[in-house]
């Protein structure tokens, strides 16, 4: 799915050996090793394959890389290479196709409304494991369930994830707040079913 | 302001994001308001079971050893036809000071080895093996507070069959780290957490232990920190831990 992805061949893990033997390359590992785990989480959220998400990764790290010299130190490493994750996935087949259904942001939402009496909080609290949450949050649109990985699982700044998903902090607002008006309605609707 | 304007900025002040003042008031109006700190409840609840569900996938062992070995430094040699006695007296030079540097490694490696392995049979063979006893890694963590200049986490032992000792100091290269010691089915595991850059040694990233040593041992690197888990336990039991001890870091 990803162009340099294939572990019958050894060519992405040929070119990262030829790219790794620059003098860069040592800072470039001890910057993003430490980001192994958690990059490989969100991508397999984003991919929904652990094969894919292994690709995605793989093509990720080649070209954060080659591009290393154009990252200027100081600025926000974590966020350079959500970023190029993030844009790699959007490029691809599986990316195309899961932003194709998404509806644009708009600026007409009207405020968020309290929470409901049997809420999907109060369901959750109730509910023995996180299938339930694990299945919402997949089925939601890639743009909201990004959002939502960012800020809730690594915690990133409003800042941090504007800068990962290059849209401005206003933007970065209102998208969280309908992605967690989404997965909230779609809670409920999956306890009423029962 | 009424209730409803406050709740449409509950998430942004459970996220932190509110400008300081209205942060300071919002949290005075859920402290004396049932309604929006019900609601506030609710959200963070909410919010910890995404966080919790959301760190759901690991990268495989095999995955992670392709990554690490296709980023492993390798020295470029280049060679030219008309050269072949120069270049071939270069190589001899360049072998030698290869095998120097990789014996120098190695032997970096091994003393690290021994260095944990011993820690690991000091601790079995002392009368007070722990210097906080507990089972509750909620107790263990905050002991290390102020002793050792970094943080960690330990992971969750519910429906495992490991069980937390309690931990104590340890030092290696004359750096401060932390000891974990684990029972599971009688025998004993020891968890070390010092910090990378102290340490090095040149160990790879996902080192296992040397053939020939008594002892299973697994180590790698994760957030600036590495981490080794040795004991007399099978493989299987020093990678199950090793495993618990990685999602717990992520």
């Amino acid at each position: 799915m990803f162009s340099q992805g294939n572990k019958s061949s050894p060519h992405w893990f040929n070119l990262v050996r030829m790219l790794w033997a620059s003098p860069q390359s040592d800072s470039f590992e001890e910057l993003a090793m430490p980001l192994f785990d958690q990059l490989y989480n969100f991508a397999h959220w984003l991919t929904q394959n652990r094969e894919e998400a292994e690709d995605l990764v793989q093509e990720t790290y080649i070209k954060a890389l080659k591009g290393f010299s154009s990252f200027q130190p100081g600025t926000n490493f974590r966020a350079w290479m959500y970023r190029i994750l993030r844009n790699t996935f959007l490029t691809s087949r599986t990316g195309l196709r899961a932003t194709s259904t998404v509806p644009l942001d708009t600026e007409a939402d009207g405020p968020e409304l309290a929470v409901e009496h049997d809420s999907p909080e109060t369901i959750l609290m109730r509910l023995t494991d996180s299938k339930a949450l694990q299945s919402a949050i997949d089925g939601l649109p890639v743009h909201y369930r990004e959002i939502l990985l960012l800020c809730e699982v690594e915690e990133m700044s409003y800042q941090e994830i504007a800068e990962s998903l290059s849209i401005p902090i206003g933007t970065v607002m209102s998208r969280l707040s309908r992605a967690r008006k989404t997965l909230r309605d779609v809670l409920r609707l999956q306890f009423q079913k029962g | 302001m009424v209730c409803e304007a406050w709740k449409e900025k509950l998430d942004t002040y459970l996220d932190g994001e509110l400008p300081e003042e209205e942060m300071r008031s919002l949290d005075a109006h859920v402290h004396s308001c049932a309604s929006c700190s019900a609601d506030t409840l609710a959200r963070l609840q909410m919010k910890r079971s995404i966080q919790a569900t959301g760190k759901r996938f690991a990268p495989s062992a095999d995955f992670r050893r392709r990554m690490q070995q296709s980023m492993a430094p390798k020295p470029k040699l280049s060679f030219r036809l008309g050269w072949v006695l120069a270049t071939a007296a270069v190589a001899i030079l360049v072998a030698g000071a290869l095998t120097t540097s990789y014996l120098g490694n190695r032997s970096g490696r091994d003393h690290v080895y021994s260095e944990i392995a011993d820690l690991h049979v000091a601790t079995l063979a002392s009368s007070s093996p722990v210097d906080v006893i507990s089972t509750d890694r909620h107790t263990v963590k905050p002991w290390f507070q102020g002793k050792i200049p970094f943080a960690f986490n330990l992971p969750e032992l519910q429906n495992t069959e490991f069980t937390l000792l309690g931990g104590r100091m340890a030092y290696v290269n004359q750096t401060p780290g932390a000891q974990l010691i684990y029972d599971v089915r009688k025998h004993h595991i020891s968890v070390f957490v010092f910090q990378e850059r102290s340490l090095r040694t040149g160990l790879d990233e996902n080192s296992l232990s040397p053939k020939k040593a008594p002892y299973n041992m697994e180590t790698w690197s994760q957030g600036g920190l590495r981490y080794f888990v040795i004991g007399d336990a099978s493989a299987a039991d020093i990678d199950s831990l090793a495993k618990l001890f990685r999602a717990a870091a992520s």
